[in-house]
């Protein structure tokens, strides 16, 4: 068991995916000669070649679309968005294209592609660099949409994306590149539509994915010291498809849920999984489903500003404790 | 590189002087093979034009819904340029899509059927006119975002290249697509990679019912492939002969040097834009429907093959009246097909789960 960087964690998945299968090739701005934005691909491309880690003009949606068409040939690319920000660009060839062919084409066309890299506020990148864009993606049906929070995950899901047959867009929060953790020495993946409990609890449960989990995390410790209660945190990880069974198994244990979100709040993914509790689970609940998300403008310039909108443990504790009244 | 910009306009009843090919073959005596071929050119002529001609019915009818784009005028384009490729070369198109498949092997049967939303269409009738598909056939569709599909194209010719196949793929789009931003993003990793890609401007000079000098500053929209470095040309579209021709020798050119290259095919719709397309008026005359009628692929190739004595008069009447009788059956079948399930909406938005059901 090696204690592996999430960066370090991504890369180890992406050599041994193009080490078993000579059809994965990697592609995006400056992931080669420049070592990748954020050193994922870094060595990659003395290791492998021009061939296989493709340097590309900063065109999104070409590098989008070119992919999507060596896919429907049956090559399976792993794309970087240099930030998930940037594949807004890339909007028309990921949902108009990529998303839709296999259903337009009757089920005669798959799109094994891969569209990965950092997704949320890093650290005063400002407004157009700082998007969560899991939430749009969530939206569109024909893309999975995965969200890893431990380099452990990122390992085991970036392996399992890259095998899928359907386009994938794998999202890393910017703050978890250095953050390290335990995996396996073992190959190993982890499927997609399977949410985990990351801590036990009985009182309140908090639902979350990427970096968000560590916040959840860190609040669930403070509402135990200084509160008394047990909180539960689910990592959901994979947003499409979703493991609401494990979500609905912990709000019918605890009877409590507050679901917290980096991305605007309004309309984000986490009021999706907030509905689908409220449809499933009215009668397990004992207080209105909670919600955390961003801060409903472009992300400001200013440190101090920046940190106001991105949710913290404080955010996550206060409103813990207003689900959990007449419990504290 | 040639800039031959006004060389082959479509209004012109010459031949290209400027051409890069040899004389067209009906300059010189045409061989038993070339007749024989060229009578198959024409025949299918006749089949796309009455196909074209049921699918309106269809529309008017009620029985075809959404968007339609008949591809009549523009028969030779699609006749050359897939009679001249190889057959597991693959191609990509846009929305006015319904004489690639056919020409490649799908069932007229297939299209009319996906054209009407049956079970039995190309995409099992969730595609429609627009999206048609055939991965057996190599044709990967089909697309309806103007331009959206041409960087794809691109992709086709990477995944060649990446494979070492032989292969060229061939990406059709029109004078419309010419103005979209991603055309350029995929003509530039074309050249910078050296894909084995054409990128084949199907120029019929109106952008839905924007005419060709109100969308683009140059009108010459083969010049675009300056700025990368691709050779480029202007060509015939109305004159199947030297269409093939063009297309053998462009071809071929791409599969040796493996490199891209950008054609713009002058050609013309005799049909309106969209089965909706009501009032043609708007963006052009009668006058100027009726000149380029004049060469109408239909006309100049059975003129060719009267001269030379391959068919009579006749026969042309009879191959009409086949054309005709075929693609009314196609009609009917396709009219009394099956339409899909309820249970299949949820097929094939993915390869292994399918999403939530219901409201």
């Amino acid at each position: 068991m090696a204690e592996l960087a999430y960066r370090e964690a991504l890369r180890r998945a992406l050599i041994e995916e193009m080490d078993r299968d000579e059809n994965v090739f990697l592609m995006g701005e400056d992931i080669g000669r420049y070592q990748g934005t954020f050193r994922v691909t870094a060595g990659l491309f003395e290791k492998y070649g021009a061939r296989r880690v493709v340097d590309t003009p900063i065109s999104e949606p070409g590098i989008v679309g070119i992919s999507t068409g060596a896919a429907l040939m049956g090559l399976r690319p792993v794309v970087e968005m240099m930030t998930m920000s940037f594949s807004i660009l890339a909007l028309d060839q990921i949902i108009n294209h990529a998303a839709k062919v296999r259903y337009m084409s009757g089920g005669q066309f798959s799109v094994p592609l891969v569209i990965r890299g950092p997704g949320g506020a890093a650290n005063q990148l400002s407004a157009q660099h700082s998007h969560s864009m899991e939430g749009w993606y969530a939206h569109v049906p024909g893309l999975k949409v995965v969200a890893p929070s431990t380099p452990s995950d990122a390992y085991g899901m970036l392996k399992t994306a890259i095998r899928d047959d359907n386009p994938v867009i794998f999202t890393e929060n910017p703050g978890l590149y250095g953050i390290k953790g335990e995996v396996d020495d073992d190959e190993f993946l982890v499927p997609f539509g399977k949410a985990v409990v990351r801590r036990e609890g009985t009182d309140l449960s908090l639902v979350a994915y990427s970096r968000m989990v560590h916040v959840c995390l860190e609040a669930a410790e403070r509402l135990d010291k200084e509160d008394g209660v047990s909180v539960e945190v689910v990592d959901v990880r994979s947003l499409v498809p979703m493991d609401t069974d494990t979500i609905f198994a912990s709000v019918r244990k605890t009877h409590r849920a507050v679901v917290v979100y980096e991305d605007w709040k309004s309309g984000g993914f986490g009021a999706e999984i907030c509905t689908r509790i409220q449809e499933s689970c009215f009668d397990d609940l004992d207080a209105p489903v909670g919600r955390v998300g961003g801060l409903n403008v472009p992300m400001p310039y200013a440190r101090n500003l920046e940190l106001q909108c991105i949710p913290n443990a404080d955010d996550v504790v206060e409103k813990s404790r207003q689900t959990l009244q007449g419990v504290i | 590189m040639r800039r031959n910009g006004k060389g082959a306009s479509f209004l012109s009843t010459k031949e290209s002087k400027k051409s890069k090919s040899k004389p067209s073959a009906s300059n010189g005596k045409p061989t038993r093979k070339e007749l024989e071929q060229l009578v198959e050119d024409l025949r299918w002529m006749y089949r796309i034009r009455e196909f074209e001609d049921q699918s309106m019915r269809a529309f008017r009818n009620g029985l075809a819904g959404g968007y339609l784009h008949v591809y009549t005028g523009m028969e030779a384009v699609a006749i050359g340029w897939i009679g001249e490729k190889r057959e597991d070369d693959p191609v990509i198109a846009a929305y006015r899509d319904h004489a690639y498949p056919m020409l490649m092997g799908v069932s007229p049967y297939e299209v009319m059927c996906e054209i009407m939303g049956r079970r039995d269409g190309t995409s099992k009738g969730k595609g429609g006119s627009m999206h048609l598909y055939s991965a057996e056939k190599h044709f990967f569709g089909g697309w309806g975002i103007v331009g959206g599909h041409t960087a794809m194209g691109a992709g086709l010719a990477f995944a060649i290249k990446y494979r070492g196949e032989d292969r060229v793929a061939l990406c059709f789009y029109g004078d419309g697509a010419a103005n979209a931003g991603i055309v350029y993003e995929a003509m530039n990793m074309a050249s910078l990679w050296d894909l084995p890609v054409v990128f084949l401007i199907e120029n019929n000079q109106v952008a839905m019912g924007t005419r060709l000098e109100y969308h683009a500053a140059d009108p010459e929209l083969h010049k675009r492939a300056v700025g990368f470095g691709i050779e480029h040309e202007r060509v015939d579209g109305m004159d199947v002969i030297q269409v093939r021709k063009d297309a053998a020798r462009i071809l071929d050119y791409v599969r040796k040097n493996q490199r891209p290259y950008v054609v713009e095919v002058m050609t013309y719709r005799f049909a309106g834009h969209g089965a909706a397309d009501h009032d043609q008026s708007l963006y052009r005359s009668k006058e100027e429907v009726e000149q380029a009628k004049k060469r109408d692929p239909i006309l100049l190739l059975s003129q060719y093959l009267l001269k030379h004595g391959a068919i009579e008069e006749s026969d042309l009447e009879q191959m009409q009246k086949e054309a005709e009788k075929e693609m009314a059956e196609v009609y009917e079948k396709a009219s009394a097909a099956p339409k899909p399930d309820p249970h299949e909406v949820y097929e094939d938005v993915y390869t292994d789960m399918q999403p939530e059901e219901g409201h």
